[in-house]
């Protein structure tokens, strides 16, 4: 699932292991952030409650969908949208009310997933 | 070689801004720091200083340029006084909490109203919890050495806060005395290059300052900063000596005026400590044993040092009076009186405290006054403290 | 120490005075302070300002209330302030004034017989040397002579220096301002308490 890749790119964040269990002492000064783009390495993947669920025998990549994700969570490659990133996806559905092919479904969460 | 001077409390601490040559500095005129901006203005036109000299439109847009500024990883400076600086005051919090350390001169006047263009400290008072490291000066000449100090202060890699030196409005701001001020080269190598760790235009490393901070973060990073302000006080200790070893004359974090067997005692800060002293001097001649207690450093507060040289190392300290340019509208004071007390709570055996709201507004305060104050901490020697009142006003008309 | 308060209204110049007369005593070798009494500015208004001269450093920073010296800048102050409140026995008082002697010492009867006062037609002189009636520059003078910080020859070669900085583009200020320094330097006359001299104009 999409969340080993985002284990993957916590390694690289140069904020390091500071968390919200880190000490005073552990912080940077003034909170400071290091590194740029670092919304990347922060999971909102388990905030979901519902989940998309790609159904690609529905889909005519018009990618009308990926513009309206607000947490940037369809990616595209080659003019073609790929699967959702779970990692970040927080289940809000705007793409799925964007469809007009029915290829993007709502489901629980943790029954995330596409389909042939 | 200091060279002998004669200028104005304004004029010294724009001579500091020439020589320090700062990056940038914003600025909107308020009386009675108004000069300041001037005078910097002048030096811009006249080509004296690179400095970036940015008109705003506000106090509060004045410090938001400097945060910006300083974030960039270059050294911001700007002066105000009274409204100005409550205009600021929201960010003020921003560029402690950002760790930025601005510069402020602060040219102390009373808050409105009924609006006043006098010297007083509610202004600065205002601003005391802010973050904001707060030095206050005597004369020109303090207020002169204490902006050369500034940068060193905040600047330190175990500081990172904004400095706010103080001096009166009017009474310093706009009188001239001697000086002794100090050669371009020699203050320019005192004050150093600022090169802080991280900064915004850094384009290997870069950096978010000032995000928000959740709950989870907000706690410990307001930790940070108060632990922050505990190593300023080491700081300003020991860039007062280097100063001294450079510049001849000597600063701590508070003055001791003729205290060594005194028993009766005066703690104040700003201007009317001068006065203060010649009082003391009047006094000693009259065999009183009078003594008083500048304080310099109000931020960070030399709790335990107070506490040492008003108690413990001196055990002759009868009776004290702690005394307030500003009122805390408390009922029983002002900030200096109760901040003091709470440093002696627990520390100081049988010492009687009096707090004193004077000079409010501008109002004069004489030798003489000072004078009757000495008599007053002397008949508290015989009173139970529970009947000492918690604050008296001095210099003012009652029935 | 001398203490030394300057009565005018605001907009004639007392507070410049004041701060011209610390330049001058600086140069003397002498700490000073010079200070105005500061409140909204009001064109008109009377206002104050304050002299101290010390051979050893001045801590003190509060108003004047025994003044050495007193210069009362406009003389139609004189009954509307105090002006000699607390003036310090065998003290001096300025009066910038074109009237006879016997008229402005009557002003002063409630005034001790040892204050020296001391009458200048600061106007006058002002008006004949610079075209306009900017009476602390010859105020300046006769209180720079009564303190005895520096004898007349250096005082205006100081303030000559003085002008020259602050108005370099300007050289028939500098002269008008020179000739009305030596005229009133010359020019006050101790019209005395008890014994009044004479009051003599400078023209």
């Amino acid at each position: 699932m999409a969340t080993e890749k985002g284990k993957e790119k916590e390694k690289m964040n140069p904020m390091g292991d500071i968390g919200e269990t880190s000490p005073w002492q552990s912080l940077t000064q003034g909170g400071f952030v290091y590194g740029e783009g670092n919304s990347v390495f922060f999971n909102t993947g388990d905030w979901r409650t519902k989940a998309p669920v790609w159904k690609q025998e529905n889909c005519k990549q018009c990618l009308l969908c990926f513009p309206v994700c607000p947490d940037s969570s369809i990616p595209v490659s080659n003019s073609k949208r790929q699967d959702f990133d779970f990692f970040h996806c927080k289940g809000c559905g705007i793409c799925a009310k964007v469809c007009p092919f029915g290829a993007i479904g709502m489901a629980k969460a943790g029954e995330e997933g596409s389909h042939e | 070689m200091s060279k002998r001077g004669r200028m104005s409390g304004n004029e010294a601490v724009a001579l500091a801004i020439r020589q320090i040559d700062p990056d940038v500095i914003a600025a909107f005129p308020i009386t009675p720091s108004t000069e300041i901006p001037q005078f910097v203005s002048r030096f811009k036109a006249d080509g004296l200083i690179s400095t970036e000299f940015i008109t705003v439109e506000s106090e509060h847009s004045a410090m938001s340029a400097c945060i910006g500024a300083e974030a960039t990883g270059v050294r911001a400076m700007t002066a105000t006084s009274s409204a100005g600086m409550a205009l600021m005051y929201e960010v003020l919090y921003v560029a402690a909490s950002d760790r930025l350390p601005i510069v402020l001169a602060a040219v102390n006047r009373a808050l409105t109203g009924p609006i006043n263009i006098n010297a007083e400290h509610s202004d600065s008072m205002g601003a005391r919890d802010s973050g904001w490291i707060q030095i206050y000066s005597e004369n020109a000449q303090e207020a002169y050495d204490n902006m050369l100090m500034a940068h060193r202060i905040g600047e330190h890699p175990d500081v990172m806060l904004p400095v706010m030196i103080c001096q009166d409005g009017f009474i310093t701001s706009h009188a001239i005395e001697n000086i002794l001020t100090e050669d371009d080269a020699k203050v320019k190598a005192f004050v150093g290059t600022y090169e802080p760790e991280h900064h915004l235009l850094d384009p290997n490393r870069s950096v978010a300052i000032g995000p928000y901070g959740v709950s989870p973060y907000v706690f410990e990073l307001k930790r940070a900063q108060a632990y922050a302000m505990e190593q300023a006080k080491g700081v300003i200790l020991s860039v007062a000596k280097d100063f001294e070893k450079e510049f001849g004359r000597s600063y701590g974090f508070f003055e001791e005026y003729r205290m060594d067997d005194a028993e009766f005692a005066v703690l104040l800060m700003g201007s009317a400590a001068g006065t203060g002293k010649v009082a003391v001097d009047r006094l000693r001649g009259r065999g009183v044993k009078a003594g008083l207690v500048k304080l310099r450093s109000f931020r960070p507060f030399p709790a335990e040092a107070l506490a040492e040289a008003l108690g413990g190392k001196n055990k002759n300290l009868k009776s004290l009076a702690v005394m307030d340019r500003s009122e805390g509208f408390g009922g029983f004071g002002g900030p200096l009186g109760a901040e003091i007390r709470a440093a002696l709570f627990g520390r100081t055996n049988g010492l009687k405290v009096v707090n004193i709201i004077y000079g409010l507004g501008g109002r004069d305060i004489r030798v003489e006054d000072f004078e009757d104050l000495y008599k007053e901490l002397d008949a508290m020697q015989g009173m139970e403290a529970r009947d000492i009142p918690y604050v008296r006003y001095l210099g003012q008309r009652e029935i | 120490m001398i203490e030394i308060r300057w009565h005018g209204r605001g907009g004639q110049g007392a507070k410049t005075a004041a701060l011209l007369l610390a330049d001058v005593a600086f140069e003397a070798g002498l700490y000073v302070q010079g200070f105005p009494e500061y409140g909204p500015e009001r064109m008109g208004a009377p206002i104050t300002a304050y002299n101290r001269l010390d051979e050893t450093p001045i801590r003190v920073h509060s108003n004047i209330y025994d003044p050495d010296i007193v210069v009362v800048v406009d003389e139609t102050l004189i009954g509307a302030v105090d002006v000699t409140a607390g003036l310090k026995s065998g003290g001096k008082l300025v009066v910038n004034t074109g009237r006879p002697a016997a008229e402005v010492r009557a002003k002063f009867e409630g005034v001790s017989g040892d204050v020296s006062i001391y009458a200048v037609d600061a106007a006058d002189i002002s008006i004949r040397n610079l075209g306009r009636n900017l009476p602390n520059t010859p105020l300046l003078s006769v209180v720079a002579r009564l303190t005895g910080v520096m004898d007349e020859k250096k005082f205006i070669g100081v303030m000559q220096k003085a002008y020259e900085e602050k108005f370099a583009s300007k050289s028939e200020v500098i002269s008008g301002n020179m000739t009305a320094l030596r005229e009133a330097w010359n020019g006050a006359v101790l019209i005395g308490c008890d014994d009044i001299v004479e009051h003599v104009t400078t023209a």
